[in-house]
């Protein structure tokens, strides 16, 4: 018994040591969390996550040290004893049935105020369509009539063929590039109208913290809005399967300052007539 | 197989020991479904491997059953495996309910959201916007006006006529198998015989009515299952309780031969039960049809 | 395993000289647990064949750019590895313990219905037969996520029809299946075997089966409408004739929710028998257990849709759903709670079963937690299709459902063997399982809520290295299941005898019989005091 303990603590200590040297050396706080985003939506959005991870975390030591302690104290090569008359205790019950549902309704408050704010799109400025398709994104001002097609950059679409032999590093922004990127005006609240044309598609750009589906023939609807001091360019991808290039249908958005937006727009529209 | 040689104490729950009939079972499912597949991708020889599965499926019903049958008959069932055969009946009926909700809810949820979306109404009204011409209402074929007509019209067959009839002849069968339950029960076997017999009779007139109504809205009405959600909808309720009825009906057959044969005591008459409970779970589920699907 | 029964067994053996041998015996057995060990083996093979299509993945996903797949190919990997792992080898596995155990546990001769028990695990067969097959139909096997959302789904070559009648087979499978349990617990049990006497395993599988058998058929409604719409021009998933693709995602949430319940109730039965065991102390809060795995039955009817809550859901809906989720957190707690009371005060030994029960314990308690994150609804506007629901569900379902049945064969294999197995050997699987899961799955939480989808083949490059570790942990996941396979079979073939007992506080009507079980058992129902 005594060998068959030490070696799964060598296996134990050999493990952890393998995690350890497994874990990345460039590691960056980025790459560990969600992303606060660049709109008022996603910091509420990740304020959430962030609560809900605080809570989780608390009640993971309460309950994890509970049992630690329990593993550690009452090992019967201890010497412990088994108390067998302890079999139920109302009181005991009760409150961990109770404690854990007034937690319940302190995370489920702000989540529904949250929420309420998230589904209201009234009052945008400007209104966008967006039409998924197998495998590009269709974008329409329906205001100005201004449309266009975007789909995976040329670079990124050779280096990602099967056996291409490019190495994916060497090309900026690998998948997450378009040819005809969104452009949008910051300080805005924008209106964004989805559907699809063939199969569901999604709509995500984690830095605007929402994520709706397209589906064909019907619309669904939600709002972003850039913050005015971030105008830059905000990546994303489509977040629904949707066949064999799922995975290459990137969304790319430039947010640019009202007035830029406009002198963009009406470069497009002379363009396009 | 072997159950019967050695000494048993009557009292002692019935264990068959060993059979060969769930794998040869599984088996015909197997080549059964293989063959629907492979006939609704149109491979040619499809069809055939279809028809031997459905073959050897009524020759698995026929073994299965015959060997309950027998077994029962030898007296081998206790009380308590005769509880164990009305749990299992019971339960699998409820798993068929399931297997309808499935479908209503289909119904329920086209008629009081999709609809209503797609011609502009509700919560997700601006779907209309895709959909400028199409006003929501039901019945409806859609904002695609799918149908098998060139001008995508369709008509649809009215509650208070030939299906009011099939209500009646489902809601008087209800009654007849009650007739015969209760003249089972009070050892009139002559009764039983001829209430009996008119209770499949009943169930298959019904069917055939219900062929009528269907050849009517294939070929007159430009009402088939390709006819928008309606005529999903429409078909596959009807479609799926007609399945049923008709496999009722099947074992009303049967059960009957098993009464003109002298099976089953006043006491001990499992598989008449059975077979009774499943026609007034039909029956239910053709209420419901008539009220939803027919009728409002 | 089926030597095993040979040696201690000579006398019923002799008795019932009807059991056949050689292959003909598994076709034909009725006995239940010949079935249960068909199961069982039938699990692990299962568990192989996922596996080896989960290593495919991860041999993908190992660096960016494409190395070994087309992406249509990754697809087909994802939504097969999703189906055999669920209905493969999870489900089986819970099948075959129950099985196995419940008429030892309720002192019950046999199942109630065998010969319907047999013809559920050969219907399951063939339904896997069926769709394996389809993976080398032309055009390949459905590539729409096990999910099958339409109307992607309905692009689906020739392999459609074939997975859509698989679906149904299963489904009828499961719910002969459940009829059995059912049947055998309310009707079957010894007398003074009382509802509130049952080993929460029994009555884990009682509350099961009635979830297989609500939501199975609404599962096979719902292929079956996927089937109509591809081959018969029906509209329910079309828009154009008035019907929504959204449709058939409540009818597949409203069987696949509960369906994960269905995985993991009996995984809770088990860790309920493992823990007191190890405790030396009865289970703390029986009652409160029972009505526990009750209420997570009953709510999980009505949470269905916070698996949809990008699909533009009004409203109210979005609340409701996000509401009712989160109350599910209130039983789990009490599980978990009582668990841990189980071993206050207890006198803890850390045998195989029981290490694999705590490790279930706490990674389960993990996935639990991100699930509620998940149900809140804004925050799953972030969370939803990416890894982070990846990260969730493996740490509920492997180190929580697997974990819970490695724990359990762990457990009751002495008594189906009638030998000890090699404890050392068990405690390496343990360990290497319970490292290398952790550095398999918990990484994906980060790649998750850095923003990487779930089911893509390729990625951008800033997922690189997680993804690098992810790949090496599956890797080192699946190997170590290797020892698994060598321990059963070396078990199965021989060792020290195990006594009726098998463990130091043996408890439960499974422990008076001898090891390895007799073919037959309980013929005369056992007295209860
Ligand atoms: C065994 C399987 C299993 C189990 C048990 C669970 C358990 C839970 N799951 Fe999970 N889930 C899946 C399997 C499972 N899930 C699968 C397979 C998917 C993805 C399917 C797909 O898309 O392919 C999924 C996806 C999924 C989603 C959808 C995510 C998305 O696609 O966007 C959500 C959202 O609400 C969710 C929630 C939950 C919750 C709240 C629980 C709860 O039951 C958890 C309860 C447990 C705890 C909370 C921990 C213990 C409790 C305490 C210690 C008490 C105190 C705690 C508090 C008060 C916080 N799950
Ligand atoms: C009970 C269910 C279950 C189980 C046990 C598992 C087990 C595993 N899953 Fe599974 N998985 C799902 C259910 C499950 N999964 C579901 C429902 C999905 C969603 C699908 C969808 O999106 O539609 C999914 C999706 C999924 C993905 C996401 C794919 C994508 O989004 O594209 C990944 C990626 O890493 C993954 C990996 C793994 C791994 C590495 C294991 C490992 O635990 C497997 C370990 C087992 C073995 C490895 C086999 C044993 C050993 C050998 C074969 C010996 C040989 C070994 C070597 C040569 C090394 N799974
Ligand atoms: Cu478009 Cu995924
Ligand atoms: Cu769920």
């Amino acid at each position: 018994m005594s060998i068959a303990k030490r070696n799964s603590r060598l296996s134990a200590i050999a493990g952890a040591l393998a995690t350890l040297a497994a874990v990345p050396a460039r590691a960056d706080w980025s790459l560990l969390n969600m992303p606060r985003g660049v709109s008022e939506l996603s910091r509420e959005i990740y304020d959430m996550h962030m609560i809900m991870l605080w809570i989780c975390l608390a009640i993971a030591i309460l309950t994890f040290g509970a049992m630690a302690v329990a593993m550690i104290r009452f090992r019967k090569s201890r010497g412990a004893v088994a108390d067998t008359r302890m079999l139920h205790n109302a009181r005991l019950e009760a409150a961990w049935t109770i404690v854990p549902v007034v937690i319940l309704i302190g995370m489920a408050i702000p989540s529904v105020e949250k929420l309420i704010k998230i589904e209201d799109t009234t009052g945008s400025q400007l209104t966008i369509k967006v039409t998924g398709y197998q495998w590009q994104w269709h974008y329409e001002y329906l205001d100005s009539g201004v449309a266009f097609f975007s789909r995976l950059a040329r670079s990124s679409d050779r280096a990602r063929q099967l056996g291409s032999g490019i190495d994916p590093n060497t090309v900026d922004n690998y998948l997450l590039d378009v040819d005809h990127p969104l452009v949008v005006p910051t300080g805005t609240k924008i209106r964004v109208l989805l559907t699809a044309n063939d199969v569901i598609h999604a709509w995500w750009v984690p830095a605007f913290g929402m994520k709706r589906d397209a589906i064909p023939g019907f619309i669904n609807e939600m709002w972003i809005a850039v913050d005015k001091d971030k105008p830059g360019t905000y990546r994303g991808q489509c977040a629904e399967l949707c066949g064999a290039d799922h995975g290459f249908m990137p969304i790319v958005v430039i947010a640019k300052p009202k007035a830029e937006f406009q002198a963009w727009l009406a470069q497009q529209k002379a363009a396009q007539s | 197989m072997a159950a019967a040689e050695h000494a048993r104490d009557p009292g002692q729950y019935y264990f068959p020991h060993g059979s060969r009939l769930p794998f040869y079972g599984s088996v015909s499912l197997f080549v059964l479904m293989a063959g629907a597949a492979a006939t609704l991708n149109g491979a040619g020889a499809g069809a055939w491997v279809l028809g031997l599965g459905f073959v050897m499926l009524c020759v698995l019903f026929f073994l299965w059953f015959g060997t309950v049958i027998h077994e029962n008959q030898a007296g081998l069932y206790n009380e308590q495996v005769d509880r164990s055969f009305r749990m299992g009946m019971m339960w699998f009926i409820f798993s068929e309910v399931m297997f309808f909700a499935a479908f209503f809810a289909a119904l329920f949820y086209a008629r009081q959201l999709s609809v209503p979306w797609l011609g502009g109404e509700g919560e997700k009204a601006v779907t209309g916007l895709l959909w400028p011409d199409f006003d929501a209402g039901w019945p409806t074929n859609g904002p695609g006006a799918l149908s098998p007509r060139d001008d995508g019209s369709y008509e649809i067959i009215p509650a208070f006529g030939l299906p009011a009839v099939n209500t009646a002849l489902l809601l008087t069968s209800g009654l007849t198998i009650t007739i015969a339950h209760h003249a089972m029960k009070m050892g009139h076997r002559g009764m039983l015989k001829i209430f009996l017999a008119l209770t499949f009779l009943l169930g298959f007139t019904f069917l055939g009515v219900q062929a009528r109504e269907y050849g009517h809205a294939y070929h007159e009405l430009g009402l088939q299952l390709g006819t928008g959600i309606y005529g999903s909808t429409f078909f596959m309720l009807t479609g799926f309780h007609g399945l049923h009825v008709t496999v009722g009906a099947i074992m009303l057959v049967v059960i009957w031969l098993r009464c003109l044969k002298g099976h089953f005591t006043p006491r001990q008459h499992f598989a008449f039960e059975a077979v009774a409970w499943y026609w007034h779970f039909v029956d239910v589920v053709w209420l419901g049809l008539f009220i939803f699907v027919y009728w409002l | 395993m089926s030597t095993a029964y040979g040696s201690g067994t000579a006398g019923h053996v002799a008795h019932h000289g009807e059991r056949p041998r050689g292959l003909g015996r598994w076709l034909t057995t009725t006995n239940h647990k010949d079935i249960g060990t068909m199961y069982l083996v039938f699990s692990l093979t299962m568990f192989f064949v996922g596996g080896t299509l989960a290593l495919l993945i991860r041999a993908e996903l190992f660096q960016p750019g494409l190395q070994l797949f087309n992406p249509g190919f990754f697809n087909q990997l994802t939504t097969v590895h999703a189906l055999v792992m669920v209905f493969g080898a999870v489900m089986p596995a819970t099948v075959g313990l129950a099985n196995w155990m419940i008429p030892l546990q309720i002192g019950a001769a046999d199942m109630a219905l065998p010969r319907m028990n047999l013809f559920s695990f050969w219907l399951l067969f063939f339904a896997f037969v069926l769709l394996i097959s389809s993976l080398f139909m032309p055009g390949g096997a459905p590539a729409a996520g096990w999910t099958l959302y339409p109307p992607l789904v309905l692009q689906s070559g020739s392999a459609f029809p074939m997975a859509v009648f698989s679906i149904h087979l299963m489904g009828a499978s499961s719910i002969m299946g459940a009829i059995n349990v059912i049947v055998t617990i309310i009707n079957m049990r010894a007398p003074g075997m009382t509802l509130l006497k049952m080993p929460l395993f029994t009555w884990s599988w009682l509350i099961t089966a009635y979830l297989l058998i609500a939501v199975m058929p609404v599962f096979a409604g719902g292929v079956t409408m996927l089937l109509t719409d591809y081959f018969f021009k029906t509209s329910f998933f079309n828009a154009a004739g008035g019907g929504d693709p959204v449709l058939f995602q409540h009818v597949f949430w409203f069987f696949g929710h509960p369906e994960v319940y269905i995985m993991i109730l009996p995984a809770f039965g088990i860790v309920s028998e493992i823990i007191p065991t190890f405790s030396r102390k009865p289970i703390f809060g029986y009652e409160a257990m029972v009505y526990a795995i009750a209420s997570i039955a009953f709510l999980s009817f009505i949470v269905w849709a916070h698996h949809m809550f990008t699909v533009g859901m009004p409203l109210a809906g979005q609340l409701f759903f996000t509401l009712s989720t989160m109350l599910i957190a209130v039983p789990t707690g009490v599980k978990i709670f009582n668990w841990t009371a189980t071993m206050w005060r207890g006198s803890l030994s850390f045998e195989p079963p029981m290490l694999f029960a705590l490790s279930f314990l706490f990674l389960f308690t993990i996935g639990g937690f991100s699930g509620l994150m998940l149900a809140i609804a804004p925050a799953d506007f972030q969370y939803h299709d990416t890894y982070f629901v990846v990260a969730h569900f493996h740490y509920v379902l492997v180190p929580g459902a697997v974990f819970a049945i490695m724990g359990g064969v762990y457990y009751w294999l002495p008594k189906w063997t009638g030998h000890r197995y090699d404890m050392e050997l068990a405690k390496w699987h343990f360990w290497l399982t319970t490292i290398f899961v952790n550095v398999l799955f918990f990484p994906q939480h980060f790649l998750g809520l850095a923003g990487m989808p779930r089911r893509i083949p390729d990625y951008a490059t800033q997922f690189a290295d997680w993804n690098m570790v992810s790949s090496i942990g599956a890797f080192g996941f699946g190997l170590s299941q290797l020892l698994f396979v060598w321990l059963i079979v070396k078990c199965a073939r021989g060792g020290a005898p195990a006594t009726a007992g098998v463990w130091d506080w043996p408890h439960g009507l499974e422990w008076t019989v001898p090891s390895p079980a007799p073919y037959h058992t309980f013929e005369k129902a056992p007295e209860l005091k």
